[in-house]
């Protein structure tokens, strides 16, 4: 049982040793995301009554793109590398590994989101409850947009210039994006947001326990 | 009994008898299209809510049924190919997809024009309508993911793993009528009660819903026949079969 | 014989046509309806054909 927690932190301290050697990868997708978000005020004018309406949808849908940018590099340098196939060969169940890859990268992409969408939140002076909302419906659906990419950038692992990774991951996210943008209204509408948090918890628990059993067997078929 | 499924894993069996057996089962398409259709347009009284603008359900409900059919057949064979590997599952499953898509694009099409007198919109965000979206995007991204690959098992494989994660869809459009208020209307025919309609409109659909399903089985044998040729070119029976 | 008598009672021809005043809709989605369909038979049956000629011309590429 302790080399099974061992090796969980080795191949999470090696995943986040790379991401930080690399920066480029990790401040690419931030900057993608802060740019999206502050379009929209550019566009539509720092003062307008819409963009108080939509800006927390918009926070969400750049976070959604944005994950989409940073899932690509998950598995790319470990494919072209070679190093995956050690990660299949060895004796420790591989979604253990797979595992400790996802959660390195909900790390190091994920908790960043969440801090500066509150950041952005507070400069473009979202309310408490809006704020609260969007806390609540992003710490529990970046881990599902983590696990369910994952999934998604094993099955496209490698294949050059093609919009695949996203096109099959947005459909898949369409839920957790609804269900966020609901509890968000109902928050500025002062209502509870207690039903969608459940759902996206439950959303969430699904997803621990199964996406890393897809993505340990997506890599097997494509590494056969 | 084993041998006879058993025989079915063989691509050359699959091929020698779906030939006969799509025939037979395109005029069994032919006919219950030919039927469905007069008894739908001309022989069902008009509805006294909705006119005649409700004859648009002879072609909305069966597709929207068969596309979720088709996925499921796409998900089962996707199921069985990852368990037991056997090449006709791979082969079906791929055929099944861009009718599948068909399906889905020609429920969402007829149910927004049914939509426009009916409700005053084409469109709607409600939870079958978007979630029938959801589906067509999942079949659109099963396609594009098969033909990204040049390896075509390990395309089926990876597609079968991606449907098997979409199919948590099926049961939400399902029941997405039951569970959530949505404008769509519930559902008029169960499995275990007597159905909601009156009898003369509900033979026709039934009739559109048995056409839909033959010649769903009619064009995915017709591709199974040539993904078939495609995956055995080398193999001797399809040289013998193509110089005759 | 029956059924065509009582469906020409049902409906004239002018009925058919204009669909009690929803024409537009009903004729536009069954002939979406039909073209989709269409296309589908048409293609996987042409696809077929070009499958099966282009492995009668691999064969004969090869016999040279």
């Amino acid at each position: 049982m302790l080399e099974y927690i061992n090796i969980f932190y080795v191949i999470f301290k090696r995943d986040l040793t790379l991401t930080f050697r690399e920066k480029t990868d990790f401040i690419n997708s931030l900057a993608f995301f802060i740019i999206i978000v502050l379009l929209f005020p550019l566009t539509f004018g720092s003062k307008s009554e819409l963009l108080n309406t939509i800006i927390p949808g918009i926070i969400w849908i750049s976070a959604l793109l944005a994950t989409c940018l940073s899932l690509e590099t998950i598995f790319r340098s470990d494919f072209e590398d070679g190093s995956i196939e050690q990660l299949v060969l060895n004796r420790y169940p591989l979604i253990l590994l797979v595992s400790a890859k996802i959660l390195a990268h909900w790390i190091t992409f994920g908790i960043p989101i969440i801090v500066i969408s509150l950041t952005l939140g507070v400069i473009l002076s979202l309310s408490n409850e809006i704020m609260m909302a969007l806390f609540i419906t992003l710490i529990l659906g970046t881990p599902i947009l983590s696990l369910l990419g994952s999934v998604m950038a094993v099955l496209t692992m490698g294949l050059h210039g093609s919009m695949l990774l996203s096109i099959l991951i947005l459909p898949l996210s369409m839920p957790v994006l609804i269900f966020s943008t609901i509890a968000i209204q109902n928050a500025s509408l002062g209502l509870p947001i207690i039903a969608e948090t459940y759902f996206l918890a439950g959303i969430l628990i699904l997803a621990i326990t199964l996406a890393p059993i897809a993505a340990a067997s997506a890599l097997r078929i494509r590494l056969s | 009994m084993y041998k006879w499924i058993h025989q079915f894993g063989s691509p050359k069996y699959f091929y020698d008898i779906s030939i006969p057996l799509s025939k037979w089962i395109a005029i069994v398409c032919a006919i219950s299209f030919i039927g469905g259709l007069y008894g739908g347009l001309v022989l069902a009284p008009a509805d006294y809510q909705q006119g005649d603008s409700f004859r648009i359900i002879y072609l909305h409900v069966p597709a929207a049924w068969m596309s979720l059919f088709v996925y499921l057949v796409i998900a089962f064979s996707g199921a069985v190919s990852l368990i037991w590997h056997i090449k006709i599952t791979d082969i079906i499953a791929r055929a099944s997809a861009p009718i599948g898509a068909s399906f889905t694009f020609l429920a969402l099409v007829t149910g927004a024009i049914w939509g426009k007198p009916m409700w005053g919109t084409y469109w709607v965000w409600d939870a079958r309508l978007t979630s029938e979206l959801i589906l067509l995007f999942l079949y659109l991204g099963y396609i594009a993911l098969q033909s990204a690959f040049s390896d075509k098992r390990i395309a089926a494989r990876a597609g079968a793993i991606l449907v098997l994660i979409g199919v948590i869809n099926i049961p939400i459009i399902h029941y997405s009528v039951e569970w959530w208020s949505t404008l769509h209307q519930g559902p008029t025919i169960s499995k275990l009660d007597k159905p909601s309609i009156h009898l003369t409109m509900l033979i026709p659909l039934l009739l559109m819903v048995l056409a839909f399903k033959t010649f769903y089985i009619t064009t995915l044998l017709i591709r199974a026949r040539s993904e078939i040729l495609g995956y055995e070119y080398n193999s001797s029976w399809v040289k013998k079969y193509v110089i005759k | 014989m029956n059924i065509i008598l009582r469906g020409l009672k049902n409906m004239s021809l002018n009925d058919f046509f204009s669909m009690g005043g929803y024409a537009v809709y009903v004729w536009s989605a069954y002939g979406i309806s039909f073209i989709v369909l269409f296309l589908n038979i048409i293609l996987a049956i042409r696809n077929e054909y070009k499958t099966l000629n282009e492995i009668k011309k691999r064969l004969q590429n090869n016999k040279k």
